[in-house]
């Protein structure tokens, strides 16, 4: 399989191995395509997860993973992009459904936005929130002190 | 019977562009439920829109009990993260840990010595059942049966105290330790699971004698939150209630961990994809759970408890994604390490989470009443849904 996408996009994936799994390294422009290929042609029906790892100090400061797994071949496999911040990606909603809250957790965690979600919006934080707490630069104690003495009358919550 | 090769008209016709206007419809009545509600389970709030008695969709707003499991875990070494995944699912406290540990040992390249897989898969099975026996009382509790509660929590509770026994705790189970086990079995650790094993067999027909032909239970599950097996992939929905709908899939057979291959077991399934499959489906595996029990008490091999890790856990660059069949569905960790003592990301991928999307769908053109059925069914902990 991995061996026909390569041969179909050349030097826009990488596929690699570490610990006996399977991942391939795609050009953020390829996303899209590879994606409904995946789904379409490859039989991965099932989107397990949606994630991603911020490195700050690269140029590229987001790696982006889609993990997917396929009924029929009983195998799993992680897409992995980089994109820099403020970038956006297309949202894979029309592919698989599930992929709706994995999603705005990705965009409440990273502030990462996907072009066409029907529903972009926090999932886990409040509404108003500022800052995206999975974000390196955001400390592990900070908080969104404005919204916490707007909407809970307090001080601070710590 | 429902094709499962189908979807159904709600995501076939699911509009991007115009998908929430019709909360603006004049007929629509637009209430609240929860977050503070007894039959949501924990603090789930969820938005109706009902037309008359009937449910035309749903929105869930979660996220109250967010305490930033994954942003504690960049701040911890691997070693202190450990007890904090028991406090996601805190009802199935010894599979969470199991995911965490084995993920962190397939990191770092080391595999648990046979002992300690074998205990492993006794307390994950037994928790299983606390896990269904838990769900059952609250869910039949929710439809309005009070009977189920006392019997599944008495028995719970001989569960409970054989984890008590082991390790101190009765809910989050610390048990299992980055390489193996945390305790060596207690003296008459063995006889004790086999005589709960034996006490609880009859007990589980008592629960069936209760409800499978029950009418008012039949007439409250069957029919109701109906989902096809393609929606249910399509939804990413896992464990039991993607079973009811008739898809054969459980990560203990599909892709082995622990040592799940030596034993035998089936994988109960569904056909119709209601609340009254996933009833069956899970009473089923209750009976599977003590098959795999009975199977691995006897066997318990002699030796070392812990495989050979260092004292400081510092895995290589790089980065896995594990997961396991936890009560609830697929439970996964992706972790990436930066070759630090502190792991640089960790993503845990929550069934119920996941699960918890698929309720729009599954009370579409429902009763409101029936929306606490769906809610009871799917099995969510929201402790882990908000994490």
């Amino acid at each position: 399989m991995v061996r026909t996408l390569k041969g179909k996009y050349g030097s826009g994936i990488e596929p690699l191995t570490y610990l006996g799994q399977n991942y391939m390294v795609v050009d953020r422009s390829l996303i899209p395509e590879i994606l409904q290929v995946l789904h379409n042609e490859e039989h991965f029906d099932y989107c397990v997860d949606i994630t991603a790892v911020h490195y700050p100090a690269r140029e590229k400061q987001f790696d982006l993973l889609w993990i997917l797994y396929s009924f029929a071949r009983n195998e799993r496999i992680r897409v992995k992009t980089q994109i820099a911040d403020g970038e956006t990606v297309p949202s894979s909603v029309p592919i698989w459904a599930t992929t709706n809250w994995l999603e705005r957790e990705v965009f409440d965690m990273f502030g990462i936005k996907f072009d066409g979600h029907p529903d972009m919006k926090r999932i886990l934080l409040p509404d108003g929130w500022k800052g995206h707490p999975l974000r390196k630069d955001y400390g592990i104690l900070q908080q969104d002190n404005e919204w916490v003495q707007i909407n809970l009358g307090i001080e601070s919550g710590q | 019977m429902t094709d499962p090769n189908t979807l159904s008209p709600d995501l076939e016709t699911l509009d991007l562009e115009t998908h929430d206007k019709t909360f603006l419809d004049a007929n629509e009545l637009v209430i609240n439920m929860g977050p503070q509600h007894p039959a949501t389970h924990g603090v789930l709030r969820v938005i109706l829109r009902l037309d008359g008695e009937k449910v035309m969709g749903l929105e869930c707003v979660i996220g109250y009990l967010h305490r930033g499991v994954e942003k504690i875990a960049e701040n911890r070494t691997y070693t202190m993260f450990n007890p904090y995944v028991d406090r996601m699912d805190y009802v199935a406290a010894v599979s969470n840990g199991l995911g965490y540990c084995e993920a962190v040992e397939k990191l770092l390249n080391v595999e648990a010595p046979p002992r300690a897989q074998y205990v492993r898969v006794i307390l994950t099975e037994l928790n299983r059942m606390a896990s269904h026996q838990l769900w059952l009382g609250t869910h039949a509790l929710d439809i309005g049966a009070i009977t189920p509660l006392f019997y599944t929590f008495r028995d719970r509770e001989e569960i409970l105290k054989i984890f008590e026994k082991y390790c101190g705790a009765r809910l989050t189970t610390h048990a299992f330790r980055i390489g193996g086990l945390q305790y060596e079995t207690y003296e008459g650790f063995e006889k004790e699971v086999k005589t709960f094993v034996s006490f609880v067999r009859p007990k589980i027909d008592e629960y069936e004698e209760l409800l499978t032909t029950n009418r008012i239970w039949l007439e409250r599950t069957k029919g109701v939150g109906k989902i096809s097996g393609k929606d249910a992939i399509a939804l990413g929905v896992t464990g039991p209630v993607l079973r009811a709908s008739g898809v054969k899939w459980d990560i203990r057979k599909a892709l082995p961990y622990a040592n799940y291959k030596n034993f035998d077991f089936d994988i109960p399934t569904g056909e119709n994809g209601d609340t009254y499959d996933r009833y069956l489906v899970r009473m089923a595996e209750f009976r599977q759970s003590l098959r795999i029990i009975e199977q691995a008490v006897d066997n318990i091999p002699e030796g070392p408890i812990m495989a050979k890790v260092p004292k400081v856990i510092k895995p290589p660059v790089g980065e896995i994604y594990h997961s396991i069949e936890a009560p609830k569905g697929e439970l996964g960790f992706f972790i990436v390490s930066d070759g630090s003592t502190q792991p640089y990301r960790i993503r845990v991928r929550p069934p119920s989470f996941v699960n918890l999307q698929a309720l729009d769908v599954m009370c579409r053109g429902q009763l409101v009443a029936d929306v606490i059925a769906v809610i009871g069914t799917l099995d969510i902990v929201l402790g882990e849904v908000d994490r």
